[in-house]
């Protein structure tokens, strides 16, 4: 693993990436085809058992990741692409991380305090516009959204406390 | 004739005022979705699929073919402005579109691009009319063998007419296979793959798998090129609009090959984005003025966006006459109709005249209406671009936590959403390609029934996928296909000792 140092711009190479991919899918292929051996991928007196078709689904996926697993080994020194470089994956986890964050909120306090929660401080912290500019578009899209989903097509979503105050 | 007479009584159940302003604000919403980063035509229409429950399937597909015939009027309008195509299919009008608009032509361009956009749509709405109920009252005689067979055609073409490396096409199709399989067997009632996990019960929706796949997968794409976006702007005026359109015609023979391309894509699932290239590398090829191709030719956006919409429009023809879309955004819409409760197939021709033709009307009224719409309203979506992208990002997420949750209203879609978003993120970078797997995951159980009946038909026997001309020729079709990569890399070994002697 030392040689991925060096390459000139820093990040993380294609190819290995390229290999855990593979061998992530392989690992879920033999799951997939282990289950169906265990249902039954033959036949009952009645016609094919359970595991008869995701049997070989569960193959198919072990033979061609073993194939993009090969040709990635094959290229393992020679392919010098980078997957991402590390100023990316910052840039990709500024909203990744944020995004996992709100989900646990909309669990937790509702959909309607995060949302606006959310995009409020997303604003405010990744976009550095004013409190009031990023206050007033988050509560914007919430209360639209209330409106929208509660109110006129009477869809529930996830609500928290606050709703609850208010008598919804 | 009796199909202009269904026709005419698709316009009366389309042309209610109901119906009207389902597609005006259809067309406007599709438009917003296709300019936007991270929203797209399958990914909108699945967010938006819950708000619809409430309408009668007629309106329904109305409003949401509409949002389709916007997202593919809206692609462009990204594509020429900005140089970023707001969709895959409009990859290829950025090459002489933004040229185009850097010369200030930007007016020009989009008139050209929206005109072609709309003669590649009616021409492939045309085919439709007349082709959809030969092919639906032909699959009517369609036992499971033949829908076997025509499903392997579907999947063994994503491997025949894409790119990329086979191996990962069919490891990402057979993924979509395997999410499918998730939860009860239908047919024998045992769980399969869950792994002692009650939540996977029902299996993954493929919904959720659209949304976190094209929608938050889009958004992690679009962030690591940063937060800014600059473009050109845009002026439309009714003289740009005569003058591109006095332009036009000149550019038949392009136009008639384009329609030609898109239809025949869009039906075999290649799908909206090869047609556009291959539309664009023909016009090239065939133009006198082919060598000027990416410094800004007028023809050069006609082709690819001629093609684009041909084919978006007619993937809707295996969709509703089989039951096998062509595209991801065919697949949720065939996702609407079963939870609309109808059968999508050849028997919908015949059990739901008004709701088929309702729909088939829609199209022609639909695009007259797109075509209004964006001819007059580019400036103000145009604008929408210029919100930077530190305000679209997070409401684009909660646009999307909201489509999961609403889904099957549970939590835990909402995460997996995220989990698929993370997915399609390495999975685009990778090439692995998600449209067979969406597919794969949306007919999986369909596919699968089907093949458990053939075989208990023919009591495990394979050749019945040979047994009879029309059965046969569909499963030989679908293996060529399955093999082509490494046919044509064969064909190409065998010619290239020769070619390289004579030259």
């Amino acid at each position: 693993m030392a040689h991925d140092h060096e390459s000139a711009q820093a990040g993380i190479r294609t190819v290995l990436v390229e290999l855990a991919v593979a061998a992530i899918i392989f690992a879920l292929g033999a799951l997939v085809a282990y289950d169906s051996y265990r249902l039954g991928s033959g036949w009952a007196s009645d016609g094919p058992q359970s595991g008869y078709f995701p049997f070989y689904i569960g193959l198919f996926i072990c033979i061609c990741s073993t194939v993009v697993l090969a040709q990635g080994l094959l290229r393992r020194n020679t392919d010098q692409q980078v997957f991402v470089t590390v100023s990316q994956v910052k840039q990709v986890l500024v909203i990744l991380l944020p995004s996992t964050v709100y989900v646990l909120g909309v669990q937790l306090i509702g959909i309607y305090v995060s949302s606006a929660l959310f995009i409020a401080l997303f604003m405010r912290i990744a976009g550095k516009y004013s409190w009031i500019r990023s206050v007033a578009v988050g509560a914007g899209v919430s209360v639209s959204a209330f409106v929208m989903f509660e109110i006129w097509f009477k869809i529930p979503l996830p609500k928290g406390p606050l709703e609850r105050l208010l008598g919804y | 004739m009796e199909e202009l007479n269904a026709l005419f009584h698709g316009f009366s159940i389309a042309m209610t005022p109901f119906n009207l302003t389902l597609m005006f604000v259809g067309i406007i919403l599709g438009v917003i979705i296709g300019v936007l980063p991270g929203l797209g035509g399958a990914n909108g229409i699945a967010i938006l699929l819950p708000l619809t429950f409430t309408m009668s399937p007629t309106s329904a597909i109305i409003m949401l073919s509409c949002i389709y015939w916007g997202a593919l009027f809206g692609g462009a309008i990204t594509s020429i402005l900005f140089n970023i195509p707001g969709e895959p299919w409009s990859v290829a009008t950025t090459f002489d579109g933004y040229p185009m608009a850097q010369q200030g032509r930007a007016g020009e361009a989009m008139t050209g691009a929206f005109t072609s956009s709309f003669v590649g749509a009616l021409v492939a709405v045309l085919m439709f009319t007349f082709i959809a109920p030969l092919v639906a009252s032909f699959a009517l005689q369609f036992g499971p063998p033949e829908f076997f067979s025509v499903y392997l055609l579907t999947f063994c073409s994503f491997v025949g007419t894409g790119k990329g490396n086979p191996f990962k096409i069919v490891a990402a199709m057979m993924l979509g296979f395997a999410m499918a399989a998730v939860g009860i067997d239908i047919i024998t009632g045992q769980l399969r793959l869950t792994f002692g996990f009650t939540e996977l019960l029902s299996g993954f929706h493929f919904l959720v798998a659209v949304i976190g796949l094209f929608g938050i997968g889009e958004i992690l794409l679009s962030m690591e090129e940063g937060l800014s976006f600059s473009g050109h702007t845009a002026k439309i005026n009714p003289k740009i609009v005569l003058e591109t359109w006095k332009k036009l015609p000149r550019y038949w023979a392009t136009s008639i090959r384009s329609c030609i391309i898109g239809c025949w894509m869009g039906i075999i699932p290649g799908g909206a984005t090869p047609a556009s290239f291959m539309s664009y590398g023909v016009a090239r090829r065939m133009s006198r003025n082919g060598d000027k191709f990416g410094t800004g030719q007028l023809e050069g956006v006609v082709a690819p966006e001629t093609a684009a919409h041909a084919a978006g429009t007619s993937a809707l023809l295996p969709m509703l006459t089989l039951g096998i879309p062509g595209s991801p955004t065919a697949a949720v819409l065939l996702g609407g109709l079963m939870i609309w409760g109808l059968q999508p197939g050849p028997l919908l021709f015949v059990e739901q005249k008004d709701f088929v033709w309702g729909l088939i009307a829609s199209m022609y009224l639909g695009n007259i209406a797109g075509l209004i719409v964006v001819l007059t309203c580019v400036p103000l979506f145009a604008a929408i671009l210029r919100v930077p992208f530190s305000i679209i990002a997070p409401v684009i997420v909660v646009i999307c936590a909201i489509g999961a949750f609403t889904v099957k209203n549970n939590m835990l879609d909402v995460w997996m959403m995220i989990v698929f978003g993370v997915v399609g993120y390495v999975f685009k970078k990778l090439d692995y390609p998600l449209a067979p797997m969406v597919l794969a995951l949306v007919l999986g159980d369909a596919a699968e029934s089907s093949f458990r009946q053939s075989m208990l038909i023919s009591q495990g026997d394979l050749t019945v996928f040979f047994s009879n001309w029309l059965v046969g020729s569909l499963t030989g079709l679908a293996l060529l296909a399955l093999f082509w990569p490494l046919i044509s890399a064969l064909l190409a070994r065998l010619r290239s000792p020769g070619a390289g002697g004579a030259t």
